[in-house]
């Protein structure tokens, strides 16, 4: 039995009723299978978001279907999505979105609240979860004494620690400096290693090139970019001849 | 150490993921989270709630204990006092213009004494004058006669059995009524009135009634029986009986002859069983034994329009509180848009939005119930301690008091979940990011 990939678009689309009615993103196939590193690039206002909003069951397309582990999300009720979310998704966001007076350790634990984890065993994962991200010794932190590229780190403890399909990072280097941002890509270089299907939407090409896949967004537009020549299988829009 | 690769997926056809949940004991330990990080305004907050479940377990137990405090003093006075009326006897067969002679014995305070638990009791009745008579002081100091006075004859153990507080002077002794002398004993604000001075009684002022003089041999400014609360004049039983003759029997007409007997506390209904044969055995039913009336229900009606105000201040407090409750959540939701949109990326269903803010909302309010209620018992037992009385709180009502500040709490976080739980995680995470 062959594993179905982790994400498959046919033709999905979200536009916004008018008038004039907003194409924010015209039909699109893409085919992410598991284990890939893909980078979304594009400009402001380009589409990127609502790829992602939609990639993570946050919003619905308007049209087209949206295929998470084989499953068809398209027809699912709230409750369904909000389960895949909470299970099969790790968001990384660009403003960390680390909750205040909550330890590293209790921020990470939020991510099992509502997936069923039993209580017990919460803590060693969340303390297995920032071992991984080198963030063993900080477990006990508050978020105001972590510098930036910490406290993203403990957000991409808090993405993995369910061991989701999909790593759905925003723009994870966006509001750190360089050395920081340096730290993070490797720390998703080597969970991409450890197998973790992961995309990153950024606007920063040296992000992108890290990725072993780049697809752009232009005007709402995807469109695959030239297979750069790292290692990587790489997929393509038609979804069909994946290696 | 476990694993941290991506977990091995499921079969394609179905979504098999459990659907998202959030226990209750999580959803508390998030609320609870949610209030003591900001420990301040939670203490605001909770302000208007603590005044209003405080106000209201205070002012219902402080009624309680004044209402305990005043039917106590009443209890202590009913279980302390007998009264014996004379009914007279089946056939009266005294000649017209008189009536037959009291039913109780010449003797009756020494029999009454004897029984066990009697303290004092005596024999007394109040004299009708005849018409046109009234009350002049021999001193001449005050010109108005006095007419609202009542003329009582008593016998020593019946002046002994009302507890009066003597200002000056002594009270009517055994010898005084033995031998039938001409005096009296009259309360300190008819003595006032009549012009007679109770630090100037070895003068013998004298009250003349119908014409008779009565040497004031003794002022009392209060009584616990019989006199308490009206202006009278003693005078011996045996001078009495000299001067006007005997009393019209028969319960009805109030002008009887009575025993009033007090007793050791809690002796009175032994005491009120014994009492008609021992004073009586020929004719023990011409006696009529009674306890006065329970005076308690007249004080509560008294107390019950003050609590009634008291409530409705109380319930205006509860609803300030949960207005600011419903206010301070509100701001919470808006403050944590961000948080909401994070937990809806995790998983959380909007139903676990709603449950976490209204969580917290309740336990806002009933920590607010809990604190209230404590400051309103230590109200309560302050304010009984500081007059040596005992406090009296009803548990019907203090125990579930708290429980109003979680009604409160839940009503205000109403619309402020509802509200959170509407919030798009788009939203949510695009207002924070």
């Amino acid at each position: 039995m062959t594993r179905p990939p982790v994400i498959e678009l046919r033709g999905m689309a979200r536009s916004y009723p008018g008038p004039p009615p907003v194409h924010a993103l015209r039909p699109v196939d893409l085919v992410i299978e598991s284990g890939d590193y893909v980078a979304v690039t594009g400009p402001s206002g380009s589409g990127k978001s609502t790829l992602l909003h939609l990639l993570g069951l946050l919003d619905t397309p308007t049209g087209g279907t949206y295929l998470l582990d084989g499953v068809d999300t398209g027809s699912l009720p709230d409750k369904a999505r909000s389960a895949l979310r909470g299970r099969r998704i790790g968001f990384v966001f660009q403003s960390f979105h680390l909750l205040p007076y909550r330890t590293a350790a209790e921020n990470v634990v939020l991510a099992q609240l509502y997936n069923r984890t039993p209580r017990a065993q919460r803590y060693a994962a969340a303390f297995t979860a920032l071992e991984r991200v080198g963030l063993g010794h900080r477990v006990d932190a508050q978020p105001t004494t972590l510098s930036g590229g910490e406290s993203q780190r403990v957000a991409i403890a808090r993405a993995l620690v369910n061991r989701p399909s999909l790593l759905l990072c925003d723009e994870p280097t966006g509001n750190l400096d360089s050395r920081n941002a340096g730290t993070v890509m490797e720390l998703l270089d080597a969970l991409h290693a450890d197998g973790f299907t992961i995309v990153v939407i950024t606007h920063d090409a040296q992000v992108a090139a890290r990725a072993g896949r780049s697809v752009s967004i232009k005007d709402g537009s995807l469109s695959e970019a030239e297979p750069d020549s790292g290692p990587h299988p790489t997929g393509s829009m038609s979804g069909v001849d994946h290696a | 150490m476990p694993s941290l690769r991506p977990a091995r997926r499921r079969t394609a056809d179905q979504v098999g993921v459990p659907h998202s949940r959030l226990t209750a004991r999580d959803m508390s330990a998030e609320a609870v989270a949610g209030i003591v990080q900001r420990p301040g305004r939670a203490v605001l907050t909770m302000l208007g709630t603590i005044l209003g479940v405080g106000a209201f377990v205070a002012v219902l137990g402080l009624t309680a204990t004044a209402a305990g405090q005043i039917s106590k003093q009443f209890t202590v006075l009913d279980d302390t006092t007998v009264t014996v009326q004379d009914n007279g006897p089946a056939d009266d067969a005294s000649p017209p213009g008189t009536f037959p002679a009291i039913g109780f014995p010449a003797d009756a305070d020494r029999i009454a004494e004897r029984i066990a638990g009697v303290t004092a009791a005596g024999v007394w009745w109040p004299v009708s004058l005849p018409q046109g008579a009234d009350f002049t002081s021999s001193l001449g100091l005050s010109a108005t006669p006095v007419d609202n006075l009542d003329l009582l004859a008593a016998s020593p153990g019946a002046v002994q059995a009302m507890g009066l507080s003597m200002v000056a002077g002594s009270p009517l002794s055994t010898y005084e009524n033995a031998s039938a002398q001409h005096v009296a004993m009259i309360d300190s604000g008819t003595a006032r009135a009549l012009g007679i001075s109770p630090a100037r009684l070895s003068d013998q002022p004298a009250v003349f009634v119908g014409g008779i003089a009565y040497t004031i041999v003794g002022v009392y400014s209060s009584a616990q029986r019989v006199v308490a609360q009206e202006s009278a004049m003693l005078i011996p039983a045996d001078t009495a009986l000299a001067d006007f003759g005997d009393p019209q029997p028969g319960i009805g007409n109030e002008d009887e002859a009575q025993m009033i007997v007090a007793t050791k506390l809690g002796a009175a209904r032994v005491v009120g069983a014994q009492i008609a044969a021992a004073e009586l055995p020929t004719d023990p039913s011409r006696l009529v034994v009674a306890s006065p009336p329970d005076p308690q229900t007249l004080q509560n009606q008294v107390g019950n329009d003050l609590t009634g105000l008291f409530l409705i201040l109380a319930s205006i407090s509860l609803l300030i509180g949960a207005v600011g409750i419903a206010n301070t959540t509100l701001v919470a939701v808006l403050e944590r848009t961000g948080e909401i949109g994070l937990r809806r990326a995790l998983g959380a269903r909007p139903r676990h939005i709603a449950g976490q803010f209204l969580a917290e909302s309740t336990a806002l309010g009933t920590l607010g119930g809990l604190i209230g209620t404590s400051l309103g018992v230590l109200t309560v037992v302050g304010f009984a301690a500081a007059r040596d009385w005992t406090a009296v709180l009803n548990p019907a009502v203090t125990l579930p008091a708290p429980l109003i500040g979680s009604v409160v709490g839940l009503l205000a976080g109403t619309y402020p979940a509802l509200r959170a739980a509407r919030t798009s995680p788009l939203a949510a995470l695009r207002h924070a990011g």
